[in-house]
């Protein structure tokens, strides 16, 4: 049974490609407007964050932890942005300071976590609201549009049909894969995800790992800010609002297993596009915004029922010998 | 009596395969009520599978089960337990969150008035069961934390709470020592006298020899042999298990002590143990010996640095060693085989090789990356080394059977190649052969210069590849005895403070 566990896995993936591919070709034949290269472009541009955002989601959830707060800290960084921009800086020396805020707000979750032992769930509904207010308490209801047009129109140019946004998103993503599927980091935080206490035993620092899982997450989530503060030309506190959501959906919907220890960086980049693909064409195809969200609704539930369905079915069938003492698992 | 009635439970010609293993071909098995039967067998032949089909866990896809000589078919544990089979499972399956007590009536907990749990007399039973096993474990305690040993002996009471009419013992004691094992024992005597029919199954020969009266034999998933118990020897027996005859069963090596590797000083943990000072030399074998609860795998783990300690200090090769860190220790040559595979030595669903990779993962690189050629090299080396039952090293290690998951963990540690080896009940649930390779392993380990720190409940282990016995009473060290003078008799004594006899 559990050799077929893998398999399971990777068919799950393999489905979600799949799919991917069925919802593109149906949309390019069925949906005016779909395959032309604006659209795509757009398309592209459009899953930009949360593609950048799904990366160190990945492994946040892998490592079996969450962060609830990463569309707050993208606002945050927003705001950050615009009141600098606001008080003269050059926009050069304002990144930098927006990557290490999100960093520190990426740093003060983990530290939460990881040296005061709060589950990142509850810590992170937490600073999920004190990073968004204070990107509210930073810029007001303010609206900072007048931004170096350099760069905003860097964010939307293409290549072809191909937003240079998203070569760095591609080149990041490389480093992800690679990071997640073939190095030692990556094998401890699919360790420590799935067992933490023999991840420890073996030498593997769970903590510290942890901890800068967390501000790789906060300054992935600053570094998606810039995109969508210049691809919008207008930098507020309320950017990115409910990002976190369609983060995390992408996550469970590419496979990863909200338990952690489980999942692959393919199958999560494949679950961003067919979200992005699905919501593209049903636009285009001028489906009443209702049944939009009803239908993303309906992909997200399935997207966290159907890989978890097989795992409780699996325990529900297989009685709690295995592993109960593992928590999870036992009731 | 004498007109045999049927057994109370039966297996006739039972097969059952995973995907494509074998584990039981056509195996046919009685249990009498009366009699204790043990089921016999190395690692992998089957003996686990066949509990859990006795046990309604697993279905046999041929062949049949007979309850009072009448088929019948088992759908699930409790179908099997409302015929009256009490099972302890070889790996315990405890609710961490729950108390002892808790977990002992799970789903059967005693009512009281308006039908409401009465945790009052749940309590007193709990406790009238450790009584029964003269075991000093509180029942309000939860079971998360409890050592192997004290999760086993909850699986035992939750058994024994059962007035099972069939008790199935997969390994009980495979942590425990002589002390609790007596007391075992002497229940499920009585029980068996009752009129109950016993099951067991040890790697422990002498276990088998001294509670059993028949003994069943498996090999490879087959059936090979059904013994009465007062017809051979364990010699007999070891050879139905393995199919050839095999060596001395410890053999020691004599190593000569080298410079001091590792120096434990005045270590205390407040309330777990006290003033604990000893040395290891490169090329010796001590063993901490004792009994269960004493404090022996806590010392193991403090050293280690999984857990801190309060007072004290700890060298290897001369260094001090930083307090509260497993990596910084393993830096230092540190290699720690900890007691509960499943929990501390095992990522249950990575593949064996990773698991066996995941302790030295800066050995296995190439640059940057895993180098999955050499982490399976590493793997199938090891899996040689150890004999190790296994379909292909890509499996998870759940699919292995526990004896095979034993020797994945130590297969992990010993690929450190480290220069102070801890062990922690390092052959629990290994079979007699591969055991003998493990101990002929630590042996060479030791000569090569390696030190080595084994716990272990099995006295003859200690006794065979000790150079010296340290005993732990209520968390102090108590005796140091030289191999020439360790006896049974010495390191009891020690380890109960009672004088002379014991157990
Ligand atoms: N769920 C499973 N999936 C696949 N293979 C399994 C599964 N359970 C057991 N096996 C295989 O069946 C065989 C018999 O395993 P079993 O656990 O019965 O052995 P055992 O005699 O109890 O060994 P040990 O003495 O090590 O406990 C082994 O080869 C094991 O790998
Ligand atoms: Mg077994």
């Amino acid at each position: 049974m559990p050799a077929d566990r893998f398999s399971l896995l990777r068919r799950w993936e393999g489905l979600i490609l799949i799919l991917l591919v069925a919802v593109t070709t149906w949309a390019s034949l069925g949906v005016d407007g779909f395959a032309n290269s604006s659209n795509v472009s757009f398309l592209l541009l459009d899953v930009t964050e949360i593609a950048l955002m799904a990366l160190t989601m990945t492994l946040v959830i892998v490592a079996a932890e969450i962060d609830l707060s990463v569309a707050s800290t993208l606002g945050l960084s927003c705001a950050v942005l615009g009141w600098l921009w606001n008080a003269g800086l050059p926009i050069e020396a304002i990144m930098p300071i927006c990557l290490v805020a999100g960093a520190l707000c990426g740093a003060l979750n983990g530290f939460l976590v990881t040296r005061l032992g709060l589950p990142s769930l509850a810590v992170t509904i937490g600073t999920f609201a004190l990073y968004r207010g204070l990107a509210y308490v930073i810029l007001g209801d303010q609206a900072v549009a007048d931004l170096p047009p350099a760069y905003t129109s860097l964010a939307t140019a293409t290549l072809g049909p191909i937003p240079v946004v998203t070569l760095l998103v591609a080149v990041l993503a490389v480093l992800f894969v690679v990071i997640l599927h073939a190095t030692a980091l990556g094998r401890a935080i699919v360790a420590l995800g799935s067992n933490e206490e023999a991840a420890y035993f073996a030498g593997i620092r769970v903590k510290r790992i942890r901890f800068w899982l967390f501000v790789a997450s906060g300054a992935m989530a600053a570094l998606a800010s810039l995109v969508f503060t210049f691809r919008y030309a207008s930098a507020r506190a309320d950017n990115g609002g409910g990002l976190e959501l369609a983060v995390i959906a992408a996550v469970l919907l590419g496979g990863v297993s909200i338990f952690g220890g489980r999942g692959t960086l393919p199958g999560v980049l494949a679950a961003v596009l067919l979200l992005g693909v699905v919501r593209n064409a049903l636009i285009l195809a001028d489906v009443a915004n209702e049944v939009l969200n009803f239908v993303t609704g309906l992909l997200l539930v399935a997207s966290v029922l159907a890989p978890n369905l097989g795992a409780v079915w699996r325990r529900r069938t297989s009685p709690p010998l295995e592993g109960s003492l593992e928590g999870k698992s036992a009731l | 009596m004498a007109d045999s009635p049927p057994p109370v439970l039966a297996l006739r010609e039972v097969s059952k395969s995973f995907g494509a293993v074998r584990a039981l071909r056509e195996v046919s098995l009685s249990l009498i009520a009366g009699e204790a039967l043990a089921l016999a067998g190395e690692n992998g032949a089957g003996k686990s599978t066949l509990v859990k089909i006795l046990s309604g866990v697993h279905r046999p896809d041929a062949g049949r089960l007979l309850l009072d000589g009448e088929p019948v078919e088992f759908h699930g544990p409790a179908d099997a337990q409302a015929a009256g089979v009490a099972v302890i499972y070889q790996e315990p399956t405890l609710f961490p969150d729950l108390t002892v007590a808790e977990n002992i009536f799970m789903g059967r907990q005693p009512r009281g008035r308006l039908g409401r749990i009465d945790r009052r007399a749940m309590r007193a039973q709990a406790a009238a069961l450790f009584t029964r096993l003269g075991v000093p474990l509180d029942p309000e305690q939860p079971a998360r934390g409890l050592s192997i040993a004290d999760q086993q002996l909850v699986e035992i009471a939750k058994a024994l709470s059962r007035d099972a009419r069939v008790l199935i013992m997969d390994e009980p004691t495979a942590a425990l020592s002589g002390n609790e094992v007596t007391r075992l024992f002497g229940v499920a005597r009585s029980l068996r006298e009752q009129g109950c029919a016993v099951l067991f199954i040890s790697h422990r020969l002498d276990e088998i020899f001294d509670l059993c009266q028949r003994v069943t034999t498996l090999r490879d998933g087959g059936h090979v042999a059904d013994d009465r118990i007062a017809d051979i020897i364990p010699d007999d027996l070891v050879r139905r298990m393995v199919g050839r005859e095999l060596g001395a069963l410890f053999p020691k090596q004599d190593a000569v002590p080298g410079e001091v590797a590792l120096q434990v000083r005045r270590l205390t943990r407040e309330g777990v143990f006290t003033d604990v000072s000893f040395e290891v030399r490169r090329g010796e074998i001590v063993a901490l010996a004792g009994l269960v609860g004493a404090g022996r795998s806590e010392v193991a783990r403090a050293v280690f640095g999984v857990d801190r300690w309060d007072a004290g200090s700890v060298q290897v090769g001369g260094r001090a060693l930083r307090p509260g860190s497993p990596a910084a220790s393993m830096a230092l040559g540190l290699a720690l085989v900890p007691e509960d595979r499943r929990q501390q030595g095992l990522v249950m669903e990575l593949s064996i090789e990773r698991n066996i990779a995941l302790a030295g993962l800066a050995e296995v690189r190439h640059g940057p990356l895993i180098s999955r050629a050499a982490e399976r090299v590493r793997a199938a080396d090891w899996a040689q080394r150890l004999q190790l039952r296994h379909r292909s090293l890509a499996d998870a290690v759940d699919v292995l059977s526990g004896g095979n998951q034993q020797k994945v963990v130590l297969a992990k540690w010993l690929a450190r190649q480290p220069s102070v080896l801890i062990v922690d009940e390092p052959t629990r649930g290994i079979d007699v052969a591969t055991k003998a390779e493990v101990h002929r392993l630590l042996s060479e380990l030791a000569v090569g210069g390696i030190a080595v720190l084994m716990i272990s409940s099995e006295l003859p282990e200690v006794l065979g590849m000790a150079d010296r016995v340290l005993v732990m009473r209520e968390g102090r060290l108590v005796a140091e005895i030289p191999r020439g003078t360790a006896t049974e008799e010495t390191v009891m004594a020690a380890a109960t403070g009672i004088g002379g006899g014991g157990a």
